[in-house]
């Protein structure tokens, strides 16, 4: 990548000039790791910031157990309490972050906004990133493959009922199903109903009927009655 | 985050007002998606004032902050050829210069 102002050949479809640029490519670091121009760039600015001294190899590290130490585990506990805690879901509702972080003695701060959009018997919420992939993070860790991929992206906001459908999930006609897109500073998470029969669940058995996919809107929590 | 613009307009739509998202090309960086571009909707939240994408990605402050809103759209308004429920919707988080309101019972194209 050399700056504009050093280029002398224009990139307007002549690709047959000598590619004799000076410095060392990075060697690969494992054969099963991608390769190509973003893996060069990635690792290209990981080490100019280390160099310069603006973010340390410790803070990155440190970075990547955090995001990898978030899991949807927290956002199962936070739905099993609003299910079993009126108080804490009313107050989940006008202030999500606030609720979760007081009520689970956490520090979770970010300047987005975290939206908890509650499903009831005639609205079914599913969330969606048609811009790039836009995820509740802070609740829900990485996102899946699927959430990413352009044909989620692209046809949840066009045809939710049959995408819902391939992942087994029926919604009835006379519940309004409502995508939401985060296109900007919100993020979403879903608040499933509790299934019915489940009435005398811990939070713990019920946590675990909170899947991932439920909080995303392509699940609904199952639970077959003995 | 310090917002040195406190002389910032009230935001110019409530909830419940209808409004129709403006067709043309963006000006840098958007955030509103192609196809809602030209469709009726209703606000049916105020999310409140954020840093404006368009000079963020310039590595520019984003200041005056724009007002946000959920604005709600019908899928049959969206898709001629939508197969779902009459009520089915999607809603999509817009910067209030994209919208222009609509006036009640008014089927007019922007």
């Amino acid at each position: 990548m050399s700056h504009p102002k050093d280029h002398s050949h224009q990139h307007d479809g002549e690709h047959d000039h000598d590619h004799d640029h000076e410095h060392d490519h990075a060697p690969i670091e494992s054969p099963q790791e991608p390769t190509g121009t973003l893996r060069y760039l990635e690792q290209a600015l990981r080490e100019l910031l280390n160099e310069k001294g603006i973010i340390t190899a410790a803070q990155i590290a440190q970075q990547i157990d955090l995001q990898d130490s978030r899991t949807p585990a927290l956002g199962s506990k936070v739905v099993a309490r609003a299910w079993t805690n009126a108080e804490f879901k009313q107050a989940l509702l006008a202030n999500p972050l606030e609720a979760i972080n007081e009520t689970f003695g956490l520090t979770i701060t970010t300047p987005l906004e975290l939206v908890v959009l509650e499903n009831k018997p005639n609205l079914h919420n599913m969330v969606v990133c048609t811009l790039c992939s836009c995820y509740p993070r802070m609740l829900l860790g990485i996102p899946p493959a699927w959430y990413k991929s352009t044909d989620y992206r692209s046809r949840v906001v066009v045809e939710p009922r049959a995408v819902l459908r391939e992942f087994g999930t029926q919604v009835p006609i006379t519940t309004e199903v409502r995508v939401a897109d985060s296109t900007a500073d919100v993020r979403y998470l879903v608040l499933p109903l509790r299934p019915a029969g489940t009435e005398g669940f811990t939070e713990d058995q019920l946590a675990a009927l909170v899947t991932r996919d439920t909080m995303i809107g392509t699940a609904l929590p199952q639970f077959e009655q003995a | 985050m310090t917002d040195s613009h406190p002389e910032f307009p009230p935001p110019r739509f409530g909830v419940g007002d209808k409004v129709v998202v403006k067709n043309g090309p963006p000006e840098t960086h958007c955030r509103t998606p192609y196809y809602l571009r030209g469709v009726n909707g209703q606000i049916i939240e105020l999310i409140g004032r954020y840093q404006n994408p368009s000079l963020l990605a310039f590595h520019k402050p984003g200041l005056p902050k724009l007002w946000l809103y959920r604005v709600r759209f019908d899928q049959y308004k969206i898709w001629e050829q939508y197969n779902g429920a009459n009520s089915d919707s999607v809603v999509a988080d817009l910067y209030e210069h994209w919208l222009v309101p609509v006036k009640e019972h008014s089927n007019v194209a922007p």
